[in-house]
């Protein structure tokens, strides 16, 4: 519908770089999404940052000497000392190396472990998240639009698998799938199964939009002019709703890193990835906190809360931008 | 309260039983093989000499009671009609416990600590939320005081958790690291000073829940208020005079507190996903603990055992709150009109 006609500029249909632009413009009266975006950015150049700096062999296991591999009471850790924050330790085939961040018990460099295990756990998101939101929507049309029977299956399905737990659901296929694989899995494979239950959200919330949305004028208007089912869908209906769906997709990531760092902390990760769950996992397994060991646990809980901090900025902005009604009451 | 109404809450309530039930039964057998068969058949055969009848044992119940040469519909109904009469076996690293005294005995640790603090959590959010939203009194402060709390929300509990930990067990030494109760004194409820003993070692990982959870429901009842501003009744009772703590409590909090408790009943279940996590941090002796535990030793049927009470436990709690609507909104009614 894209007119060269400079005088209709200003109507929403007119081409992306025009859209953007008044996105932009919008951002400015909207500072959630702006803060969401500048909080991900920093994550983003934190592992640019890393894989700049440091080798990817150094956040395999046992890269370097772990913190209490010669422990004596003046210096319990090695590879770390106070007066010389930038530390420095040996890694196994001799060769001094220094350590922005120190070294952790696994014998890891940390920054290093980083610039691995941002994009995996982003990319778990990523996956989960998109998979959730493309099938949600499309259930959720298929519900919202055809109605009947077809609706009443799908509520009925949503309904009762959002009262049980998520994670107990997790728990029982990531176990399952673990043992069939012969006690590994990877973080793909995870994923996968977190994406299992990432469509429930977004069916629920687009599902009662197309609702809403099925009463217009403009929908009635296309059917009556002779539009298929489909054709309203995708010509009509998808390019009004993608604000909302858009703003679910970030709600997805957001809750599909939350169950995946959930698993991991329970130990159903992929222990050869360096994903942000499976660190503090093994925070955990260690009790670096209260052997003092503050340089392995503070980073990944501030990467972490930076992280969700973020997608919820974002993800409120969204649903802002997303739903006209509210931005009023800002 | 209507039969049609009962009937289809009571069919909900039912069908989420039967539902949990179902995947208990199936999802471990999506991948084609049984991995309880299997997990026990190793257990049997590598099995530390004096535990080795135990696992021999526990293969010849598991066939008996499930018969793995029968279709696998046979053994479904077995297991439904196992499930049905609270038979949830034994648990296969504890091997003489039964998985329902496991469970028996961490419920109650589980359900205080979550229902103390959801219910504060619940309070002191809708209240500040409500108070957000007030038109006079010390609003300024509570628009200083809450948004840390709507960023906190946005953290998992039990990385909020670890910080406690950190901070008030670690550093300043004020409270215990971990555990329900010192691990050198023995349980006894008729003794004053347990009771101490335990609230002082819940309070941090209640804490770790409340602090969480406060900003979710505080943002919940701030929306609910604003849309109760332009109702016509709060119009209404301005003009009629009334004074403005009445109009607060009676006219907006009171019609704004609903959702907030539709939005409980819903969140139920994170808060019980939350709350596993922040147990194994603090090795509160609950059933997430019990479940973590469950997970490192492949305890299949203590899993189980767990997510179907946890679901019952949930569906159950839900049924409840949807039935109690009626004596908080006047305007929700289950009579005929």
């Amino acid at each position: 519908m894209t007119t060269a006609n400079p005088t209709i500029v200003a109507s929403p249909d007119t081409g992306i770089v025009v859209r953007l632009r008044s996105f932009g413009r919008y951002t400015k009266r909207n500072p959630s999404i702006i803060g969401g975006i500048i909080l991900l950015l920093i994550i983003v150049a934190f592992w640019l940052f890393g894989t700049l700096v440091t080798d990817p062999k150094d956040a395999k296991d046992l890269a370097f000497a772990p913190p209490n591999n010669k422990p004596s009471f003046e210096n319990p850790h090695p590879c770390y000392n106070s007066d010389n924050p930038r530390t420095l330790c040996f890694s196994y085939d001799g060769e001094q190396r220094q350590h922005l961040l120190g070294t952790d018990r696994l014998g890891k460099d940390i920054l290093a472990s980083f610039s691995e295990g941002i994009p995996q756990t982003l990319l778990i998101g990523l996956i989960a998240g998109s998979i959730g939101t493309i099938t949600g929507t499309l259930l959720a049309f298929i519900a919202g639009y055809y109605g009947g029977v077809i609706d009443a299956l799908i509520r009925f399905i949503v309904d009762t698998l959002q009262t049980i737990p998520g994670i107990l659901i997790l728990i029982i296929i990531a176990i399952a799938w673990r043992d069939a694989g012969g006690g590994e899995m990877s973080f793909v494979q995870l994923a996968l199964i977190i994406a299992m239950l990432s469509w429930l959200g977004p069916t629920r919330v687009i599902r009662s939009q197309v609702l809403v949305l099925k009463q217009r004028s403009y929908v009635e208007m296309a059917r009556l002019s002779g539009m298929s089912g489909p054709e309203v869908i995708i010509r009509e209906l998808i390019p009004n709703l993608m604000p909302f769906i858009v703003a679910n997709f970030v709600l997805a990531v957001s809750s599909a890193i939350l169950a995946s760092v959930g698993l991991e902390v329970l130990g159903l990760g992929d222990f050869s990835s360096n994903t942000l769950g499976m660190m503090i996992y093994h925070n955990i397994w260690y009790a670096s906190l209260i052997n003092g060991w503050w340089w392995w646990w503070v980073p990944p809980i501030v990467v972490i809360v930076i992280l969700f901090v973020g997608l919820f900025l974002m993800s409120r902005g969204m649903d802002e931008w997303a739903n006209p009604r509210l931005r009023r009451r800002v | 309260m209507t039969y049609d109404y009962l009937a289809r809450r009571l069919g909900m309530f039912v069908a989420v039983i039967f539902v949990a039930t179902s995947l208990n039964f199936f999802l471990p057998r999506f991948t084609g093989q049984d991995p309880i068969a299997t997990r026990l058949e190793l257990l049997a055969a590598e099995g530390i000499s004096t535990r080795q009848e135990d696992y021999q044992f526990l293969v010849e119940t598991y066939n008996a009671k499930f018969g793995l040469d029968q279709p696998i519909i046979v053994q479904y109904f077995a297991y439904l009609s196992q499930i049905a009469r609270f038979d949830l076996g034994h648990s296969i690293t504890l091997y003489p416990s039964r998985v329902s005294e496991l469970i028996r005995g961490a419920m109650p640790w589980s359900i205080g600590l979550l229902l103390t603090s959801t219910l504060m959590a619940f309070a002191i959010g809708t209240l500040g939320g409500a108070l957000l939203a007030a038109q006079y009194g010390p609003r300024a402060a509570f628009e200083i005081i809450f948004p840390p709390f709507f960023l906190m929300a946005a953290v998992p509990y039990y990385l909020l958790g670890l910080l406690l930990i950190f901070f008030f067990a670690f550093e300043l030494k004020w409270l215990p690291l971990q555990g329900g109760f010192g691990s050198t004194t023995l349980p006894d409820w008729a003794d004053f000073g347990f009771w101490l003993e335990v609230i002082r070692h819940s309070l941090l990982p209640g804490l770790s829940i409340v602090l969480a959870s406060v900003g979710f429901w505080a943002l919940g009842m701030r929306s609910m208020m604003i849309t109760m501003q332009g109702e016509d009744y709060m119009l209404q009772a301005e003009a009629k005079g009334l004074r403005k703590v009445r109009i607060f409590f009676r006219y907006a909090v009171r019609n704004a507190v609903l959702p907030q408790t539709t939005a409980l009943a819903l969140t139920l279940p994170h808060v019980v996903s939350g709350a596993i996590l922040v147990e194994r941090i603090f090795a509160y002796p609950g059933v997430g603990l019990v479940l973590y535990d469950a997970i490192s030793g492949f305890d299949y049927f203590v899993i189980q055992g767990i997510v179907f009470i946890i679901v019952v436990s949930i569906a159950v709690a839900m049924l409840v709150i949807d039935l109690i609507y009626p004596l908080l909104d006047r305007r929700i009614s289950y009579n005929p009109a």
